[in-house]
């Protein structure tokens, strides 16, 4: 399966040259909602983080969230982006009935943040993704279409709505048209994305989880033949949450587009749904029969005018940016560019990072992390930065295998028991009494034990069979359940076997 | 005793402090007259007797209690339905919030509130504050208290009513394009439109957000000051409010009162004196009266040129109903109000389509529908845009006039109160009643209206109103010129609500408010 759609891929790109844009919604996580002073948490009861503000009431009227504004000139700032020494909302006018005012308070020809760029690195190789328009908005509320066939509106037996998320912060990031970046493509969209969820990340304006939609990409494709120099037409596939979906999304879009113009068809302009089960995009509604939104200023609220010594101010604060700091830990820690890939690629630089400044070393920082955590966090389908354990757990952990208190598979137990019972490294080894038994004299009766339940095992190894010895060891690692150091227990094997290990 | 009913607001404050009358006294005088008179005057879509009574007994306790009250304390008003009550019905004169009722006070409420003034009920209006005449109420047609045949103005017409009847000395209106002047001229009251952003609009529900603005109705000057400074101030919950402190109006006004205008210069609009036709004779006949007026108590008249006024009715009527367009489409039958086809055979956008079809009145959809297209992609440009562009030519007009006088004058409208039905399938005819006073709302600029004189030219004498505009923030020099008019008037006549018909079987041969 996964062989014939490379090879479609590939295909396609002797063919065509791609095109893509992405719009990237993020929820910004204030502590209240843009125009109103509702929670922003998320997974409260329906509708109880609701006031005639976010609810559209008759008479209420919206202020701007101050913080807001100044989460996205930090974001724009972080992008390169000019910022707008004044500017307005607009209305987006629409009929929705997750709209409490069937209007949307967003930004339309005056955004607060301007051009910019975002730089992404793609197997060693730098591309440069410009950057439109940063705006600001609210975000509507969520409908769940109840009975029916589809789960969506049409044919719904009735619809519940939920305006808890009605009047969030949403910043809308917009890149200009990428071009030129070939078979690339999906893996230059998909490192744009993991880079500027990073750099939201590092901004600390959002919890960025794509799982519970505070990051949503619409991912724009289009196909040209190659060698064109006009762009073919686009479609928006929406509905694209997470790193993985951009570039699945993108990719069967590609071979989608190239059958139709292969077979001399049009691609129709239109808004299609990325479906995570099949892979695949659904037409959604047509752009063509699009609504007029019929933007216009908004009256309720004056011009944002952010001054420009604010501005110098949150660009003077501005925290050390993911591509600094990767370049500064590469060189700090000797990490060759492929280390620190691997790194980014699973999410934990941050993690990776402040491990070593715990004091681990940096290669078992990097085992670790890359390794049994990793794999843990896959095992979870979650990133390996939300695993419930810290760095210094972690470094701990690296420490005591060190200095030989904990054996690695010992290690590895603690670190599952942490995870299991939230509770600190040294009490789980303490309530499970996990360490290492380094008492000679107890391994010593475990091993003649061992010994003599196996006569046969020994004669062998007495004979020279040395390899043997593991059937021992492993009996004893299992009297001692696991507590033991496995090296530790052959030396003392061999020695009561009279035994000596060659040289070399 | 007393009949409490024909005290000014000042006077009524005094009377409680003093303890001459309790609070709830005055209140139960004022819910007895419009017991007496509302069903032929058709004020108030809601009484809050309940409400009403709580609050007075509450001021009464106060003062029982040796707390200060407020210059307002215990003092009735009747409040534009337009407002949200929290417990009280809120309709804006629409079928389309029949029976809600709000779960929040406007900021206006409450300054009323927390001033110790009591909220007698909610009148009626145009609904969505569109109209001058009353007449679009999906509910009753309001009588103006001067000839029940007639109408009160509008859309602010069952508060300049029910200021007018006796039902309040006191009331709230709106204004977007001079449905606060246009009603306080017609009814023989003053009504003055405080400079945009002076008074909250947090709980007013929207017609039209970049112009409206509401204000005080009274039947002095001096009372709309009072009951001005209570309203006005910053509110943190409306981004438009301003944040820093209006003029003294108070004091303006009782220095007005003085009748001195020596060193006030007072420019004569050219544009809005009638000059191509179209406003009654009586109205311009009592409006050079009152220039006489002003002049002889010392004022320096100017005449000044405002070109760009001529084209302040085509810039409304592209504002106002794209906003609206806009402003209006929240009711959708999801969260409040009328719910119409919900019964399991239609789509949800069915049922927002019946819902608003049914909803909506006539005027109102003609609105929605001409700002639907104004604002429409390709559209916008020729008429939202140039509209808001011919908006700041008109203040560039207002600042330049401001140059030569201190404040401006004009008739508040062409009109006396017409008959009712007179003008109701004849939307331009409906619409040009705010000719005078659609600037100052398209400006933002403070504008009030003083009752100036009356015109038989109609049949019964009915009132004319005289509109002093000032500069933004200038509310001050409103009410000082209004309240030396004012002065000079009532000396020289006496108290122009006296002419009010008798409308109760209780009270004198003629049964207006005295002094």
């Amino acid at each position: 399966m996964t062989t014939t759609i490379e090879a479609a891929y590939d295909d396609v790109l002797t063919r065509y040259q791609p095109v893509f844009g992405l719009e990237t919604h993020v929820e910004l996580g204030t502590a209240s909602k843009m125009f109103c002073g509702c929670s922003t948490e998320f997974g409260a009861d329906p509708n109880t983080h609701t006031c005639p503000v976010c609810l559209g009431m008759p008479g209420a009227l919206p202020v701007v969230n101050a913080a807001a504004i100044e989460y996205t000139i930090r974001i724009g700032l972080a992008l390169n982006c000019s910022i707008a020494s004044w500017c307005r909302f607009a209305r987006k006018n629409y009929f929705y009935p997750d709209m409490p005012k069937n209007y949307q308070i967003s930004q339309y020809d005056e955004p607060l943040c301007g051009e910019g760029y975002l730089d992404v690195e793609v197997h060693g190789q730098t591309f440069r993704v410009g950057i439109e328009r940063v705006h600001l908005e609210e975000d509507t509320g969520k409908n769940t279409h109840v009975g029916g066939a589809t789960g969506r509106i049409h044919g719904a037996d009735y619809s519940l709505v939920d305006f808890n998320r009605a009047g969030i912060p949403l910043v809308e990031i917009v890149t200009k048209p990428v071009a030129g970046t070939g078979a690339l493509a999906p893996e230059v969209a998909r490192a744009y994305v993991a880079e500027l969820r990073d750099i939201l990340r590092t901004l600390g304006v959002s919890d960025v989880k794509m799982e519970q939609g505070s990051l949503r990409c619409d991912v724009n494709t289009s196909l040209s033949p190659v060698g064109s120099s006009q762009w073919g037409t686009r479609t928006e596939t929406k509905n694209v949450n997470s790193l993985r979906s951009v570039e699945r999304a993108m990719r069967s879009e590609m071979i989608r587009q190239a059958a139709i113009l292969d077979a001399g068809g049009r691609i129709k302009q239109e808004t299609r749904h990325f479906q995570e089960t099949t892979g695949q995009t659904r037409s959604g509604r047509s752009k063509e029969e699009a609504t007029d939104y019929r933007y216009f200023p908004e009256p309720d609220l004056v011009p944002v005018a952010p001054d420009a010594d604010w501005v110098a101010e949150i660009r003077a604060a501005l925290p050390e940016l993911p591509a600094a700091r990767r370049s500064r830990l590469r060189s700090e820690l000797g990490l060759s560019a492929d280390e620190l890939q691997s790194l980014v690629n699973a999410g934990a630089v941050d993690a990776f990072a402040e491990t070593v400044a715990a004091g681990a070393p940096a290669a078992e920082a990097r085992n670790w992390w890359l390794g049994y955590l990793a794999q843990l966090a896959n095992a979870r389908e979650v990133e390996v930065s939300a695993l419930a354990i810290t760095p210094a757990q972690v470094a701990k952990v690296i420490e005591l295998v060190a200095a030989g208190t904990l054996s690695t598979a010992l290690g590895r137990q603690v670190i599952d028991a942490v995870l299991e019972s939230g509770t600190d490294v040294e009490q789980v080894i303490a309530d499970r009494g996990l360490a290492v038994v380094s008492d000679t004299s107890a391994l010593t009766q475990a091993a003649d034990a061992a010994i003599a339940a196996n006569p046969d095992v020994a004669d062998k190894v007495r004979g020279g069979k040395l390899p043997a010895v593991g059937v021992l060891v492993g009996s004893v690692m299992k009297a001692t359940r696991g507590q033991a150091d496995a090296a530790t227990v052959r030396t003392i094997l061999l020695e009561r076997l009279g035994v000596s290990e060659p040289a070399g | 005793m007393t009949d409490l009913t024909r005290l000014n607001a000042a006077e009524t404050a005094a009377t409680i402090a003093s303890g001459e009358a309790s609070a709830v006294e005055v209140t139960q005088a004022h819910l007895d007259r419009i017991g007496a008179v509302d069903e032929k005057v058709h004020a108030f879509l809601h009484v809050d007797t309940e409400g009403a009574l709580k609050a007075a007994k509450a001021v009464d306790d106060k003062r029982a209690a040796g707390e200060k009250l407020g210059p307002l304390a215990g003092v009735p008003l009747a409040l534009k339905d337009i407002f949200t009550t929290k417990g009280v019905p809120t309709t804006v004169g629409s079928k389309i919030l029949d029976g809600w009722i709000p779960p929040y006070d406007a900021t206006l409420t409450t300054r009323l509130r927390n001033a110790g003034i009591v909220i007698l009920g909610k009148t009626n209006m145009d609904e969505f504050a569109m109209g001058s005449s009353t007449e679009n109420s999906a509910y009753q047609v309001t009588r103006n208290p001067w000839d029940l045949t007639r109408v009160p103005g509008g859309s602010s017409g069952g508060s300049s009513a029910a200021v007018a009847a006796r039902q309040a000395p006191l009331a709230i209106g709106t204004d977007t394009g001079g449905s606060i002047r246009q009603p306080a001229a017609v009814t023989g009251i003053v009504g003055h439109k405080p400079t945009y952003g002076a008074v909250s609009r947090y709980g007013l529900i929207a017609f039209s957000s970049s112009l409206d603005q509401a204000g005080p109705f009274g039947r002095t000057v001096e009372d709309t000051a009072l009951l001005h400074q209570v309203l006005a101030g910053h509110d943190p919950l409306d981004s438009t409010s301003i944040p820093t402190p209006g003029p003294d109006v108070v004091t303006a006004a009782r220095e007005g009162a003085r009748a001195d205008l020596s060193g006030v210069r007072i420019g004569i609009v050219r544009e809005l004196t009638g000059a191509g036709g179209g406003y009654q004779e009586g109205v311009l006949a009592s409006f050079r009266q009152a220039v006489a007026v002003l002049e002889s108590l010392g004022a320096e008249i100017v005449e000044v040129s405002c070109p760009h006024f001529d084209y302040a009715l085509a810039a409304y009527y592209l504002i106002a109903p794209s906003e609206c367009s806009s402003n209006l489409a929240r009711f959708d039958a999801v969260r409040y109000g009328l719910r119409v086809g919900d019964d399991g055979s239609h789509s949800l956008e069915e049922v927002m389509s019946l819902t608003r079809e049914q909803g909506f009145g006539a005027e109102v959809k003609r609105r929605i529908m001409i700002g639907t297209y104004a604002l429409s992609s390709g559209y916008y440009d020729a008429y939202y845009g140039q509209a808001q562009k011919v908006r700041t030519l008109i203040a560039g007009d207002f600042t330049a006039a401001f140059g030569q006088a201190d404040v401006l004058i004009s008739p508040t409208s062409p009109f006396v109160a017409f008959e009712i039905g007179e003008r109701v399938a004849d939307p331009m005819a409906m619409y040009v009643n705010d000719l005078c006073t659609l600037p100052a709302s398209l400006a933002g600029t403070p504008a009030i209206s003083v009752p100036c004189g009356l015109s038989t030219e109609a049949g019964p004498a009915l009132p004319v109103g005289l509109q002093i505009m000032a500069p933004t923030m200038a509310d001050d020099r409103c009410y000082r010129v209004g309240a030396a008019f004012e002065a000079a008037y009532l000396a020289a006549n006496g108290p122009i609500l006296a002419g009010v018909p008798r409308l109760g079987s209780v009270g004198a041969a003629t049964d207006g408010a005295t002094r």
